[in-house]
């Protein structure tokens, strides 16, 4: 745990840091498959930038809306530099939304898309899971395992180190999928399989889980079924391809 | 070269791929279900939201003592500060415009200053440049910073009515609105 570095009189928080430095290096990686899927490297970048941009109005917006009298009274609120008054959820939609729209007018094809994407979403994890190690967020459930960590008062599952191997084992799938990819979304399809196995297998270590009746953890019902949907998604794709070239190249 | 597989032979292959998944992944969900609630971490006490809020006894600058396990029931924010931080002295006003209004509906704030670091006269003209009517709790040994890991000034803790961390801002100023919406959540949940 390092949640913020002291240079001087400079105190950096590590954690968002952290981040900064995923979406970078992740959008480097994005560049580089986009090269190798010859779409054009401008407008993707620009698709990040603005689906990014979208999601960070849209998290506040989404806050906002919750408490709207709150926000007429001081619309100033609505600038402040405060990561608390966030929400997620409108985040990540409006991020995609977004991203989705601005893909369609650029006549980005989707698929082809998606799998010069996957590679930045690979590194991405890996900082997440770093950022948490930093942060101590994402923290497991107590435990008596030799490996324990002791953090937030108890001996806990070091879950924030599990979560940034799997990140780091799924990024070296991507980018060797990434080398073979053709654009058929195999590789984003890929990704999103092995992001939600890891999840469903991971959050069962977690201390911090949102739980619904029966103590059953939703991350784990919504990591399944998006990976039952990538399964799903893989064979319409393969048997699909399957039909086309019953004669042409094998798969 | 390998024959190709009909689209009967792919789809028998998904279906029975995506069954597997089903049956095994719905498998590890039931064995990995929360066993005793290892999500009440609201019973230690630490420095972190859905942690139960450290308690610390300290004096008030006019001399009273002030435990914050006497304010269970009530919603408690609780802030850090020093008179030479900037950021703390942005979101004063806020702070006070927000306890004056919603004091009477079960509201405390504690403003503690961290001494330790800061000069009580400083600490005194401050309050009265800002005519700031909440208890201004003295941590003269920095005994209640400690226990809430202070990294940054400000600091500031939501705590609901079962005195346990709501929300945690680190460094500021935070805004009127965020300010209000965090003790509005708590406040809505009591009634």
């Amino acid at each position: 745990m390092l949640p913020i570095l002291q240079i001087g009189p400079l105190a950096i928080q590590l954690p968002g840091l952290l981040l900064l430095a995923g979406v970078w290096l992740g959008t480097n990686a994005v560049d580089r498959q986009a090269a190798r899927l010859d779409l054009p490297i401008p407008t993707l970048q620009k698709l990040v930038l603005l689906a990014l941009a979208a999601g960070v109005v849209g998290a506040r917006l989404g806050y906002a809306a919750r408490y709207l009298d709150v926000y007429l009274e001081n619309p100033t609120g609505l600038i402040s530099l405060q990561p608390a008054a966030l929400s997620p959820s409108a985040g990540l939609l409006t991020g995609i939304i977004a991203g989705w729209i601005f893909g369609q007018r650029k006549q980005l094809p989707f698929w082809r898309t998606m799998d010069a994407l996957s590679p930045g979403l690979a590194v991405f994890s890996v900082f997440l899971g770093i950022s948490h190690m930093a942060s101590g967020d994402a923290f497991g459930s107590p435990t008596s395992v030799p490996w324990a960590i002791n953090l937030w008062g108890e001996l806990r599952h070091p879950s924030q180190v599990y979560e940034t191997l799997a990140a780091g084992l799924v990024l070296i799938a991507i980018l060797h999928a990434g080398r073979m990819s053709t654009g058929t979304g195999a590789t984003f399809l890929v990704w999103v399989a092995l992001a939600s196995f890891s999840r469903l297998f991971l959050e069962a270590f977690r201390g911090d889980s949102l739980l619904l009746p029966g103590r059953i953890r939703i991350a784990q019902v919504v990591a399944l079924a998006v990976l039952l949907a990538a399964e799903a998604m893989s064979h319409r794709q393969a048997a699909a391809s399957s039909r086309n070239s019953s004669e042409a190249t094998p798969m | 070269m390998r024959p190709m597989l009909s689209w009967f032979q792919i789809t028998f292959r998904w279906r029975m791929l995506m069954t597997a998944t089903l049956l095994v992944g719905s498998g590890w969900i039931a064995v990995s279900k929360d066993p005793f609630s290892s999500m009440t971490a609201g019973r230690i006490p630490s420095p972190r939201q859905g942690f139960s809020a450290p308690g610390f006894t300290l004096e008030e600058l006019e001399g009273e003592v002030v435990s914050l396990s006497d304010l269970r029931g009530q919603v408690v924010v609780i802030n850090f500060w020093a008179s030479w931080c900037p950021p703390c002295r942005e979101e004063m006003p806020a702070l006070e415009r927000v306890y004056r209004e919603m004091r009477s509906e079960g509201v405390e704030l504690l403003a503690v200053n961290t001494t330790y670091q800061d000069s009580l006269t400083e600490a005194r003209s401050f309050v009265e440049r800002y005519d700031l009517t909440f208890p201004i709790l003295v941590d003269a040994e920095g005994e209640a910073a400690r226990r809430y890991q202070l990294r940054a000034l400000p600091s500031t803790f939501f705590v609901d009515a079962d005195g346990v961390i709501r929300k945690v801002v680190i460094g500021g100023p935070m805004s009127e609105a965020t300010i209000r919406t965090a003790v509005a959540e708590l406040l809505d949940e009591r009634r």
